[in-house]
């Protein structure tokens, strides 16, 4: 045991090259999190699990930045507004959306959907059809908005997988040379002698025709399901991987942080007041600590998870339960040490209260050393919370990096090939741990001389 | 005297410490436990009734017919003892005991291999196959451990030993599951090498049935390696530069020993008292992970089947399961602290506090 200052701890840290980089990881994950909670709205983790919210996002596309290393060009999901055009002839009255892509990639788009918002009387005819690079246009769809006597707003999705656009494509199928046992999706966006993806400008086209009145268009986008998205794809759920995993990013450090400040702080006041009390006390203290440290952690977790609750502030609390143990039995041995000084024994004569003397005198002593132990056991709390929440035990309220690979186990994320969905989440898990490694075993250095070498 | 003294004191500890864990799980699956028991019998007494018309039959109104069932289940709960809750002494008593005696009882929903559902028969069926892999992998991690471990020691500084410690680093810092996942995802649907479910498909009676387990069995045992002894080769090594530190060393310098002899005879063989204590006690701590490792790699032994029991609540096998992981975990806890105790008189004698 040794009486460092802070102010040596804090020239020593400066020099510990492996110190340094875990300050600089953890300040990235920091910033990071700022970011997340300041940038990106709640609702998007509150509605994590709401399918409904990411409907109009792409199913299992990989990051968009794969397109920049490989050769051929995967389609990226689009999502595109429409030009409105109004015209009339004789009583008819046409509203016209166009939707321009130009599509140069390698492979089919995996579906498209329009979505418009509508405000109109009486009814009107919706023709969908599309202009192709080769000039041919495809009637795709015809339908019409439902009657209505007053003036509504009505809100209507047409989508790719329509069974009326399949049958209206079978009318074409002279032109083409292949058989059409492909998705809608397929036919449309082929060359005509095989089923091989045609490049170039594609006009999508909605007509809405109207006898005296005008369709009025109040939102419209044409969502052109793409194979890749964004910086981190989405998974089966259509979810945005970004999000998810930078809302792990403050859940993960808030879980990891809080359960080892809670486990050193009890840890330490535990093992200081039995070394410091000694004789029966510190038995009877030691024992209850030995029977702690013998309870299977991860079982014990798991039926507290099941049967009570499993909320993240609990399971929090259930951590601690089980991490306090160790620091406890190092901090009883430190105190031990500490009280045979003289200036305790001076305190004691004095008629010091013992809590006075725990607290004024021997707890300063160990605070190198909490600091230590703190920054030591946040990983474990981490990557044991992610392994609850990869058994399925987690807060599902809350998108854990452990959650993610959860979701990405049960659909089998592995065996259809979905990297993405596995390997970023578990990066986070070890940078985060490993940050704290580094800050930890630094300060470990500096607090125990005896592992200088 | 100390020695025994001392291996009393533990092993009463260890007795308190399975009877509340024993005592905390029934607790804390208790009330549920009672309220499937007695759905069950609802269930029971009301399928047997049905079946028998003639008795339905004999009843005036439905009101009679139902205070008739209801007396048929109370009678039923009494005989089984539900109508006192689960916290009555008696009962609690009762649990208690038989789980002591091993005897745990049906299992709710899940069976045997054989088809069976008496948890013993099930625990005992999976529990050899957890104790294959994890003790294959830890013997496996300990040799290459201790290997490296001495080699790094050997050479402080070098590019070995530098390797060592920063792989020792970073490994224990990722999930072994996730790892699995990865090599699952790797070796076994990229480039078909291994099988992704570590469950073989052919009867356990059939000959070839040992070469199909360990041939499912390389993939996990692979990824606990990769994981593992990393930590334990810097572990060694730390042990290893205590002791090149130590005065008899020096004194076997000065000889003119040479360095690779002090080194691997006289260092390592001062430093396998703390080693073989850590091997007990991470063989123990390998357990309770066994549960999301052997959910992953649907390893057929005593994780999975918890983790298969915790996800329909099968309490009897929840309550066996724990009992026996918890046993197992207290047996190497002792055994490591008896090889404490052994090799460093100093926790016998108590000298230390």
């Amino acid at each position: 045991m040794s009486n460092i200052s802070t102010h040596e701890i804090k020239s020593e840290f400066l020099k510990s090259k492996l110190g340094l980089t875990g300050i600089f990881i953890l300040s990235g994950l920091i910033l990071i999190s700022i970011i997340t909670i300041s940038v990106i709205p709640a609702s998007t983790f509150q509605e994590w699990n709401n399918p409904e919210k990411w409907i109009l996002y792409p199913k299992t596309s990989v990051p968009s930045w794969v397109n920049f290393l490989s050769l051929d060009k995967i389609p990226e999901h689009k999502i595109i507004n429409a030009e409105v055009f109004q015209s009339q002839e004789n009583e008819i009255f046409l509203t016209s959306q166009q939707f321009g892509v130009s599509f140069e990639y390698d492979d089919f788009p995996s579906d498209f959907i329009f979505e418009m918002k509508t405000k109109y009387t009486d009814s009107h005819l919706v023709q969908i059809k599309v202009i192709r690079p080769d000039g041919i246009t495809l009637e795709l769809l015809s339908t019409s908005l439902p009657h209505s006597d007053n003036e509504t707003i009505h809100n209507q999705r047409y989508f790719s997988t329509d069974s009326m656009i399949k049958k209206n494509l079978n009318t074409y199928k002279n032109n083409f040379d292949f058989d059409f046992q492909v998705s809608s999706t397929e036919i449309i966006f082929s060359e005509l002698y095989q089923n091989q993806i045609q490049k170039g400008n594609y006009i999508f086209i909605v007509d809405m025709y109207g006898i005296e009145k005008h369709v009025e268009v109040l939102e419209s986008k044409m969502v052109l399901g793409g194979k890749a998205y964004g910086v981190m794809g989405t998974d089966e759920l259509r979810r945005d991987l970004a999000i998810g995993l930078l809302w792990g990013t403050p859940l993960a450090l808030f879980i990891g942080i809080s359960v080892s400040i809670g486990s050193v702080v009890v840890g330490l006041i535990y093992g200081v007041y039995s070394g410091y009390k000694g004789k029966k006390t510190d038995e009877a203290m030691m024992r209850f600590n030995d029977v702690i440290y013998a309870l299977p952690a991860l079982p014990f977790l798991i039926i507290l998870a099941v049967t009570i609750s499993n909320s993240i502030f609990l399971m929090i609390g259930f951590l601690m339960i089980f991490s306090w143990v160790g620091i406890a039995k190092v901090s009883r041995s430190m105190s031990l040490q500490i009280k045979t000084r003289q200036y305790i024994e001076a305190a004691k004569i004095m008629g010091q209260k013992d809590s006075k003397i725990i607290f004024r005198h021997i707890l300063p002593q160990l605070l190198p050393y909490a600091f230590a132990s703190i920054a030591i056991s946040v990983p474990a709390a981490i990557t044991t919370e992610a392994g609850l929440s990869f058994l399925g035990l987690g807060d599902p309220s809350f998108p854990t990096w452990g959650q993610i690979l959860h979701d990405a186990n049960t659909y089998g994320a592995a065996a259809q090939g979905f990297w993405w969905w596995i390997v970023p989440p578990g990066i986070l898990i070890a940078i985060t741990g490993l940050a704290f490694v580094f800050i930890g075993n630094a300060l470990d250095a500096i607090v125990n001389p005896k592992l200088k070498r | 005297m100390g020695l025994k003294r001392y291996l009393i004191t533990r092993g009463l500890t260890m007795f308190g410490v399975l009877m509340i864990t024993l005592l905390l799980t029934i607790s804390l699956v208790g009330s549920n436990m009672d309220t499937i028991l007695k759905q069950g019998i609802i269930y029971q007494v009301r399928a047997e009734i049905t079946e028998n018309t003639t008795i339905a039959q004999g009843f005036n109104n439905p009101e009679e017919f139902e205070k008739f069932v209801q007396q048929k289940i109370d009678e039923r709960v009494k005989t089984l003892g539900l109508d006192t809750p689960w916290y009555s002494p008696q009962r609690l008593g009762y649990t208690m005991y038989k789980i002591l005696i091993l005897d745990f009882g049906n299992a709710t929903f899940l069976t045997s291999d054989s088809g069976s559902s008496n948890v013993g028969e099930i625990i005992f069926e999976k529990m050899p196959k957890t104790i294959l892999l994890f003790t294959t992998a830890t013997i496996i991690i300990s040799i290459i451990g201790i290997v490296l471990g001495a080699a790094s020691s050997n050479k402080i500084g070098s590019k070995t030993d530098r390797i060592t410690s920063t792989f020792a680093v970073i490994s224990s810092s990722f999930p072994v599951w996730w790892i699995g996942m990865l090599m699952i995802f790797v070796f076994a649907f990229v480039y078909q090498i291994f099988p992704a479910r570590a469950t073989p498909s052919i009867e356990p009676d059939d000959p070839g049935y040992i070469l199909a387990l360990l041939y499912h069995m390389a993939l996990p045992v692979i990824t606990i390696v990769l994981i593992g002894f990393g930590a334990w080769a810097y572990l060694v090594r730390n042990f290893m530069v205590g002791i090149m530190q130590e005065d008899f060393i020096t004194a076997k310098k000065t000889i003119g020993i040479s360095k690779k002899k002090i080194v691997y005879s006289h260092a390592l063989r001062n430093a396998a008292p703390p080693i073989v204590t850590i091997l007990a006690l991470s063989l123990s701590g390998s357990l309770g992970g066994a549960i999301i490792t052997e959910a992953v790699f649907d390893w057929p032994g005593m994780g999975r089947l918890y983790f298969e029991a915790i996800s329909v609540m099968d309490l009897p096998i929840i309550i066996g399961s724990t009992y026996i992981l918890t046993v197992l975990f207290l047996v190497s806890i002792f055994i490591a602290d008896l090889l404490y105790g052994y090799f460093d008189p100093r926790v016998r004698t108590g000298s230390n506090t």
